[in-house]
């Protein structure tokens, strides 16, 4: 197990790796961070000193070399755009991001969860119908235009939540996090929901489609002819089983939603490091872009590490292969 | 179970209420549109940054609402030669630490301002040259190397720091430790992409603003912005966007506040190389760049209607430009007009100038810079096609676009014609002419933006006088006539200027500003 | 010539008569009509389709002709008279483009963009997933860190860096969502095939010689196919969604050519402004498209499934 995770760590340096150079690279094609930068009436002179101050007189791959140096020593570099270092700014804001991906995958999971697996086990009732009617609603609609509506009825109409920003944040375990506060929560509620209506309805239809073939199993079939109640069938056989797919789906999503709040945070001012990338990327701010991804590989990494091991720990069958290997 | 489920609701909905309780009355929460990169007023030269700045640091001049130059920390100023102004500054004035304001504060901001390392636009070029001699401790005189007319109007554009401060670092500022300034506010909490809190600074010299506590909070997404108004989580919304205006202002809960502004929206075509990029005849195959051609110019001119571009596009939120800055700026033109719609006219000139059946391009602009640029750039491509030149566009991200338009893979401008904005920045009508129509003369300063590199010998040197002349009466009518020349010549394709717009709760006033500008002082309640 | 009739009659006379073997497709159109909310999402998508493909014969404005769209049109309200005398049936938008038709001719882009980026993002991500269950070691390692980098990049990183090198246009927004979803399909196989290989069967089929192919893409595909289907279903639709989010953000297809979701989001900033037309008729062609394909994607989950026969 150990030499499993030691050697996940050791590929990881090297995705970091490349994503650094496919990034770094990638955005210099996207435009020149001077132009974004500058105040269009300094004159050449102020230009030029601007792209000497940020080293951005130098060609590209001297400027890749210089951030590599600076890397290896733990510099990974200033915002171009803020003037500060710009790791110290992604996780400044990373909790806020967090929070909001953690209660939109909570919601995911006990909303889409029960409602799955109802309709998995009454596929033909008119509320399943209605459930799998309404789970595509959650998919078929873009996130920016859902998002709004929802601000529309619940915050304009109703007046009963507020319509953007995040709440009063308390200090716990040294993250600055809202979610200790009632009025924190009526903050989130929204776009937290947002962002998880496409993993609700995607966690409605695993959830969904495993029950149905998992009804269908030998084992399911011969627990119900030892007259176990439903519900233990349910609770333990037929959970666990559909389960895999769906811790599957989950780890990966839980990147997605870090991935796809740039989105929420942009129609909900939600401070996170979503908006902090859409910034970043819309003024070309170079260092941002590459340690916001940095950071997000560790975490893709780290939650596909425990996907991983969740695996082997609910179906003893698949063992940690690569551990052998 | 309903019953429950009522008082659920109940518990829920009074819990929410106390989280959006209207706050007290000299409480204020203003929905941006932009938020500062940096506290450190002398870091990044960005409208947010300057704004905010104006709050917490404070100029020597300000700007009115309409752009006029008023006293700030200088009381009174005047040239005693050409070369030569001074300065008296306000007495009494103290920064929120106590320490009293003098001419030493400047003199540690001017030295200050070239130094702070790695801004990404710093204001150096409102410094540089401008050497600072001390009279007293409240009067100082500024030589500088060649005649300064705009002295005045480019000390609007540095905050002054106390001289305590000189070496501090951008991260001091952001940090808070050193956002000590003479202004009407100071700041309380920072939180950087969410909200800035302010205080008002009740020593401050000028009339007392009426809001004590006043929280920031930027809003992006402009739906977004105008729902919190809506919904009463904020009391004033700035850059309203065009297409709610209508519903605003028949909310009998709200009010509306506009003034034209001094941002012009306009097209520049390739005016140096021939052919044009992005520009062929119909057929596809290579024509010379019709741009050259003044004919082709005044035709593009004549083929908008900009009247319904205003009414069509802009909900009303735009005014018809004929010159580089709206008429009630300092050196506008009296005699200019917007061009008339004339779509014959326009078919009579291209073929006059050798084009009856017109030609093929594509033209270029940003989305999301400008207010509703890409609706504005589809409805002009829909006008020039109609008078012959068959017009597809393309819009680019901003960050996209403004790298190809300034430097294309071959190091020139890549666009044969494209959209792009420009508000003058000191608030009068030199800034554009110096940065759009004079010949491109990047080490002098001149033609900045000049993209498409004009050049007319006649502009250059009319403005050269311009901005070298003391007397502003004298001044205007030059920079008036330069606007003549330039636009006789079709240097550019103007098309409007935007209307700058505030919405508040009624009862809460908003002095509209000309320079997009988002100021508490001029906020208060009836 | 003589025999076969005879070979025929002597069949129908010395035995009774066998029913005729069905063909794999018989049996699933059979199953597929059963359910008629399937049948009902079949014929939906069938009109939409056939809405989308006879668009230039049915709608009264070439919505890409920018001489035919004229601004002096703009934000009518439903059924008013557009300047060229034709009613539009669902008002216009804000650059005087006739809803209707923009709907019908964006149908055709969206339809194409979402089908498109969706079949080639499932083929890619299958194959890569299988691949990397059943070869395992080092493959797997590298193909699913090849994953991993893919998942961890932001979607709308990778699509401007793809705009700004490439350009606009419908083949570079397939290729951007392709890129962008590949990822998810290689994932989910691969986590689904990694149980089917250590089932009896592919142990029976390896004992028997067959070759690795043959087992991968008859034996452990099939079996894998139910969560790709689960997904594929969803992710078409929220292919075209995605497209319309690139839209929001300034990087999606070009504006004169819309697809429903450039439509949608131009309408986006009409919202609040009481003209519900410009984005509520687009959202709502994107929406019954989304509604068709899923319904008719769930039966045909259903049928595939081999385990869900009785």
């Amino acid at each position: 197990m150990l030499a499993f995770i030691l050697r996940r760590l050791g590929q990881a340096m090297l995705v970091i790796g490349a994503m650094v150079v496919i990034v770094f690279f990638g955005v210099n094609v996207i435009g020149d961070p001077v132009w974004m930068l500058i105040s269009p009436e300094m004159d050449q002179n102020a230009i030029e000193a601007t792209k000497v101050a940020l080293g951005l007189d130098k060609p590209i791959w001297e400027q890749f070399i210089y951030f590599v140096g600076g890397a290896l020593q733990g510099d990974m570099g200033r915002s171009f755009v803020h003037g500060e270092p710009a790791i110290k700014l992604i996780l400044s804001r990373m909790p806020a991001t967090m929070e909001l991906a953690l209660v939109a995958l909570l919601m995911a999971v006990f909303i889409g969860l029960p409602l799955g697996v109802y309709a998995g086990l009454k596929p033909e009732s008119r509320i399943s119908k209605s459930i799998m009617a309404i789970s595509i609603l959650g998919f078929s609609l873009p996130t920016f235009w859902v998002g709004l509506m929802l601000i529309m009825f619940f915050s304009v109409m109703l007046g009963w939540l507020p319509a953007t920003g995040r709440g009063d944040t308390v200090r716990v375990l040294g993250i600055e996090t809202s979610l200790f506060s009632w009025n924190g929560w009526t903050y989130i509620a929204l776009p937290a929901l947002n962002l998880a209506l496409l993993k609700i309805s995607l966690v409605i239809r695993l959830a969904r489609a495993g029950v149905r073939e998992a009804a269908l199993m030998d084992y399911v079939k011969f627990a119900r002819a030892k007259g176990l109640s439903q519900t233990r069938i349910v609770g333990v056989h037929i959970l666990k089983n559909i389960m895999i797919p769906i811790v599957t789906v989950l780890g990966l999503e839980f990147g997605s939603l870090v991935a796809f709040s740039v989105v929420t945070e942009t129609i909900f001012a939600w401070p996170g490091m979503g908006k902090l990338l859409l910034e970043a990327i819309q003024r070309l701010d170079r260092p941002v872009i590459v340690a916001y991804v940095m950071v997000v590989v560790v975490l893709f990494v780290a939650i596909n590490l425990i996907v991983d091991v969740m695996y082997s720990i609910l179906d003893p069958r698949v063992r940690l292969t690569e551990a052998r290997a | 179970m309903r019953t429950m489920i009522a008082r659920w609701i109940g518990v829920a909905t009074l819990g929410l209420g106390l989280a959006t309780i209207p706050a007290m009355a000299q409480d204020l929460v203003v929905g941006l549109s932009a938020e500062p990169s940096s506290l450190d007023p002398h870091f990044h030269n960005l409208a947010p940054n300057n704004q905010l700045s104006a709050h917490i640091f404070g100029h020597l001049v300000m700007r009115a609402a309409d752009q006029t130059l008023i006293p700030g920390l200088a009381e009174s100023w005047r040239v005693v030669d050409p070369l030569t102004w001074e300065f008296r500054l306000r007495k009494g004035v103290t920064f929120h630490d106590g320490t009293p304001f003098t001419v030493d504060d400047v003199i540690a901001t001017f030295e200050r301002v070239p130094t702070v390392p790695r801004s990404p636009s710093n204001f150096s070029s409102y410094t540089r040259g401008r050497q600072i001699t001390k009279i007293d401790d409240h009067t100082m005189r500024i030589t500088t190397g060649v005649p300064s007319p705009l002295l005045p109007n480019d000390f609007t554009a540095v905050a002054i720091i106390p001289k305590g401060v000189k070496d501090a670092t951008t991260e001091d500022f952001n940090a808070r430790k050193t956002t000590n300034g003479t202004g009407p506010y100071r700041i309380l909490d920072y939180v950087q992409g969410d909200r800035t809190v302010l205080e008002r600074n009740d020593a401050w010299w000028g009339p007392k603003p009426h809001y004590k506590r006043v929280t920031l909070r930027v809003i992006r997404s402009e739906p977004s912005r105008v729902a919190a108004l809506l919904a009463g989580d904020v009391d004033v919304i700035e850059a309203v966007p065009t297409t709610d205006v209508a519903r605003l202002k028949a909310d009998q809960r709200l009010s509306v506040f506009e003034a034209t502004g001094s941002r012009l929206i306009y097209f520049k075509m390739e005016m140096n190389r021939s052919p044009a990029p992005f520009v062929t005849a119909k057929d596809g195959s290579r024509i010379d760049n019709p741009f050259l051609d003044r004919r082709v110019r005044l035709a593009l001119s004549k083929a908008i209607n900009r009247e319904a571009i205003v009414a069509r596009i802009m909900d009303g939120a735009a005014r018809p430009a004929g010159q580089f800055v709206p008429d009630f700026i300092f050196g506008a033109s009296p005699s200019l007009r917007p061009e008339r719609f004339d779509l014959e006219g326009a078919r009579k000139l291209l073929a006059e100038a050798g084009y009856p059946n017109g030609f093929r391009m594509t033209i270029f602009g940003p989305n999301g810079r400008y207010v509703n640029d890409t609706k504005v750039i589809e409805a002009i491509a829909q006008m020039f096609t109609r008078a012959g030149v068959d017009t597809a566009i393309e819009t680019l991200p901003p960050a996209n676009f403004f790298s190809r338009a300034s430097q294309g893979a071959d190091g020139w401008p890549e666009f044969g014609m494209y959209l792009t904005g420009w508000g003058s920045s000191t608030g009068e009508g030199s800034d554009p002419l110096r940065n759009i129509a004079a010949s491109f003369d990047a080490a002098n300063g001149f033609g900045q933006s000049n993209r498409s590199r004009y050049s007319n010998a006649k502009v250059d040197e009319l403005l050269k006088k311009a901005i070298a002349t003391m007397d502003d009466t004298e001044r205007g009518k030059l920079l008036a006539e330069t606007n003549n020349v330039a636009f006789a010549d079709q240097a550019i394709v103007p098309i409007h200027f935007q209307v700058n717009i505030w919405a508040a709760k009624k009862g809460i006033t908003v002095i509209p500003r000309v320079d997009e500008w988002t100021l508490l002082t001029g906020i208060s309640k009836q | 010539m003589t025999d076969i009739p005879l070979a025929s009659s002597q069949i129908n006379q010395g035995v009774p008569v066998i029913p005729k073997e069905e063909t794999p497709f018989t049996r699933f159109r059979k199953a597929f009509v059963e359910d008629k909310v399937a049948v009902a999402g079949l014929i939906l998508f069938s009109i939409i389709v056939a809405l989308a493909l006879l668009a230039p014969l049915i709608t009264p404005q070439n919505p890409y002709d920018l001489r035919s769209v004229d601004i002096m049109d703009s934000r009518l309200s439903p059924g008013s008279k557009a300047g060229d005398g034709f009613t539009t049936w669902l008002g216009t938008d804000g650059v005087g483009r006739d809803l209707y038709s923009g709907i019908l001719y964006g149908l055709r882009i969206s339809l194409m963009v979402g089908a498109l980026s969706g079949i080639i993002a499932a083929s890619i991500g299958m194959a890569v997933g299988l691949t990397a269950a059943y070869a395992g070691g080092r493959v797997e390692t590298i193909l699913m860190r090849i994953v991993d980098l893919q998942l961890s990049l932001p979607a709308v990183l990778i699509a401007l860096i793809l705009v700004a090198a490439l350009g606009k246009g419908v083949d570079k927004i397939i290729f951007a969502l392709v890129v962008v979803q590949w990822a998810y399909y290689a994932r989910t196989v691969r986590g689904t095939a990694l149980v089917e290989r250590r089932k009896e069967y592919v142990e029976a089929a390896q004992s028997l010689g067959l070759s690795n192919a043959r087992v991968v893409f008859r034996h452990i595909m099939p079996n894998c196919l139910a969560p790709v289907i689960v997904i594929i279903t969803v992710q078409t639709a929220h292919a075209i969604a995605l497209e319309a989010t690139l839209s929001f953000l300034g990087v999606g297809l070009p504006q004169t050519e819309p697809s429903l979701g450039v439509l949608i989001a131009n309408g986006f900033q009409y919202m609040l402004s009481g003209k519900y037309w410009i984005s509520f008729f687009p959202g709502l062609a994107l929406l019954l498209t989304i509604v068709s394909i899923n319904l008719m994607g769930d039966r045909i989950r259903d049928v595939l499934n081999p385990r869900l026969e009785k």
